[in-house]
């Protein structure tokens, strides 16, 4: 009953159902336009109207095209799938961010960049990487439709309470290794399951050294471990990143929420379920050879012999056409690809431009470099780098989540390798028949300049 | 949908490979309905194992066996990860299967399942292995869900084990009843709560 995640719960719950889950509060329910359609056309075939709409927002973002999002969408299917959720957002009455408006973006990008997700707040979305949001000091994760549709009825959800689990990674992380990496560690060390059935507190100096882009980046790949959810406490760099933030708190009710998000931490005898420690010395950038974001290495290690065989581990060979034993410093490269709401923010940007900065793209790669959203796209040309990555013969593109799950046009083609920033390596994820192999922006950067894996360190 | 649950016998279809992940149950190019057809999903379940990239039917692919059929699909640890996405339940639903056997699910979409009226059975690793074997051994190896008791039972070796399910939920299937219908009917807690925290 000690941990933050036990006060965040605690707080909101309305009943605990006798022998069965708890009937939890929602603050926030976010809406894309892929898992929400079914959802209100249960809403509607019952007869209900949305119980708090002032609680819920909407954006399309996965099907978005990366170019030309001034003209209608021309795959029909998607168009019809962004429509509707405008109509239904009307209908409903709730706040939508349409597509090409200044408001839109990758909802998990928006929703802290407005200000909209906020310490101790529960927050749920149609979508496994909600878990972005435990950056801020919530508790949210993703949930499938019926449970967008309960939410929108009740402002409500039935949920078992989850295990607590508090991750701590302590020291300080080296030169060119980055959120990012530390995830993808965590992952190969958890595996894609070994959090499931608990949510995850970070803590430890790496963390507490995080920027807010850094800890979005670490809490977004909570879910490919298996936890629920991933949080960080709220602190003064939280506090600083909101601070005059569209929807954060004004005025008298600043000072007010902030004293609040200050009691908002786990006590010092808290007792967690499970509780891991890892060093940052042990973390170097890191990339995936595999099938699941669990099958990574140091980016100078070979490919595990495994001798055992991990379950997978050969089928997920086979399909990345790679060999045990094998190093990846060196393999051609196809294409590359630069954001996601896992790494789609404005420090990713700033990381790719830093190595990219005074060298060229590589001739033969493909690079779509997509923000997260339009107030990164603003951000980027304020500070100059579109001029940087323009110079070095990159394209910045339009918001959306574009190639992470190539909803859209942006498809990696089959057979051709990919070096991507987002956050699932899954067989066809990019595309069917596409290879991916996971990394950060730096790594994803030396990639796109040299044509082949390098170790984003040597370009530093 | 909606669909009383009691006790379920039936034949299998095994999937003995671990770690299956909701973008390959049902591919993110298949997400972009915006009504719930249960048959065009379970038309488009493990489509890219199901078919070869040319379009042709994967033989090799357990769903192409005509050995094996059933409402009862048995697969390897960690079924269901990856994405959220309820398609794929509506996937599994739509291609006919009621039941899941495994030894591990994710989350999220053990949830799906449940909403979906779906019964995923987690079994001990051993008894899943187990299951596995009589199922090569014998096709035709029934299994049987009984709900009420909560026990799983290999027809072929007779062996039994119990599974979880909380008591909310079971009653919710075996009277068709969904969580929408229970948390509007309890609206008036959730305003109290609301009235506490402003």
């Amino acid at each position: 009953m000690n941990t933050l995640f036990d006060k965040i719960w605690d707080r909101h719950v309305v009943q605990q159902v006798e022998d069965g889950p708890t009937q939890l509060y929602i603050d926030r329910l976010y809406c894309h336009e892929v898992t929400s359609p079914q959802a209100f056309d249960g809403m509607r075939s019952r007869g209900l109207k949305c119980y708090r709409p002032e609680k819920i927002y909407c954006m399309p973002d996965h099907n978005t095209p990366t170019h030309d999002q001034d003209k209608p969408i021309e795959d029909p299917v998607s168009k019809k799938q962004v429509d509707t959720l405008a109509k239904n957002a009307a209908e409903f009455g709730l706040t939508h961010y349409g597509m090409f408006s200044k408001d839109n973006g990758i909802i998990h990008v928006v929703g802290p960049e407005k200000g909209l997700s906020l310490p101790g707040m529960t927050i749920v979305c149609g979508d496994s990487h909600t878990s972005t949001h435990g950056a801020m000091g919530a508790v949210a994760f993703g949930i499938g439709t019926s449970e967008v549709e309960m939410v929108m009825a009740s402002q409500c959800i039935l949920q078992q309470k989850p295990k607590s689990m508090r991750i701590s990674i302590n020291g300080k992380l080296g030169k060119g290794v980055t959120a990012k990496d530390v995830a993808l560690y965590l992952m190969a060390q958890l595996t894609t399951s070994g959090a499931t059935g608990y949510f995850v507190e970070y803590a430890g100096e790496v963390v507490s050294a995080l920027s807010m882009e850094g800890r979005l980046t670490l809490c977004n790949l909570s879910i490919e471990m298996g936890a629920r959810g991933g949080f960080i406490a709220p602190d003064e760099t939280t506090f600083a990143y909101l601070k005059g933030r569209e929807f954060a708190p004004k005025g008298e009710d600043w000072e007010k929420a902030v004293a609040y998000w200050k009691t908002l931490k786990s006590n010092d005898d808290a007792v967690f379920d499970k509780e891991l420690v890892f060093d940052a010395e042990d973390i170097e950038p890191r990339i995936t050879y595999g099938t699941n974001p669990g099958m990574g290495i140091g980016i100078t290690s070979p490919i595990p012999s495994s001798p055992l065989g991990r379950s997978g581990e050969v089928q997920a060979l086979e399909y990345m056409g790679f060999r045990p034993g094998q190093k990846l410093l060196g393999t051609k490269v196809d294409y590359v690809f630069l954001g996601a709401c896992t790494n789609g923010r404005i420090e990713d940007f700033r990381a790719f431009a830093s190595i990219v900065k005074g060298r060229k793209k590589a001739g033969d790669v493909v690079a779509w470099l997509v923000p997260g959203s339009w107030a990164v796209d603003r951000q980027i040309r304020e500070e100059g780098l579109d001029k940087i990555l323009e110079e070095a013969g990159f394209e910045i593109r339009q918001p959306g989540c574009s190639a992470c799950l190539a909803m859209n046009d942006d498809k990696i083609p089959a057979g051709k390798l990919s070096v991507s920033t987002s956050n699932r390596n899954f067989e066809g994820r990019q595309g069917p028949g596409a290879r991916t192999i996971l990394a950060s922006p730096l790594t994803a950067a030396a990639a796109a300049v040299t044509g082949v894996i390098t170790d984003p360190r040597e370009l530093l | 949908m909606k669909q009383k649950f009691d006790i379920i016998t039936s034949t299998c279809v095994p999937l003995p490979l671990e770690n299956v992940d909701t973008d390959q149950i049902i591919p993110a190019r298949f997400l972009k309905a915006t009504t719930r057809e249960e048959s065009f999903f379970g038309d488009n379940l493990f489509r890219d194992w199901r078919y070869n990239s040319d379009g042709t039917v994967n033989k090799d692919f357990v769903l192409n066996d005509p050995r094996y059929s059933g409402c009862i699909l048995v697969a390897g640890k960690n079924f269901g990860s990856g994405s959220s996405r309820e398609h794929a339940a509506w996937a599994i639903a739509g291609y006919g299967f009621r039941v899941v056997i495994s030894s591990f699910f994710a989350d999220i979409h053990k949830n799906n399942e449940l909403n979906n009226f779906v019964l995923p059975v987690q079994v001990s690793e051993d008894y899943l292995t187990e299951l596995f074997e009589s199922i090569k051994e014998n096709p035709k190896t029934e299994v049987e869900v009984d709900l009420p008791n909560q026990t799983v039972t290999n027809k072929a070796s007779g062996r039994s084990e119990h599974f979880d399910i909380n008591g909310y939920k079971k009653h919710c299937l075996m009277n068709g009843l969904d969580d929408i219908d229970f948390l509007v009917q309890n609206q008036d807690k959730t305003e109290q709560w609301e009235q506490l925290n402003k």
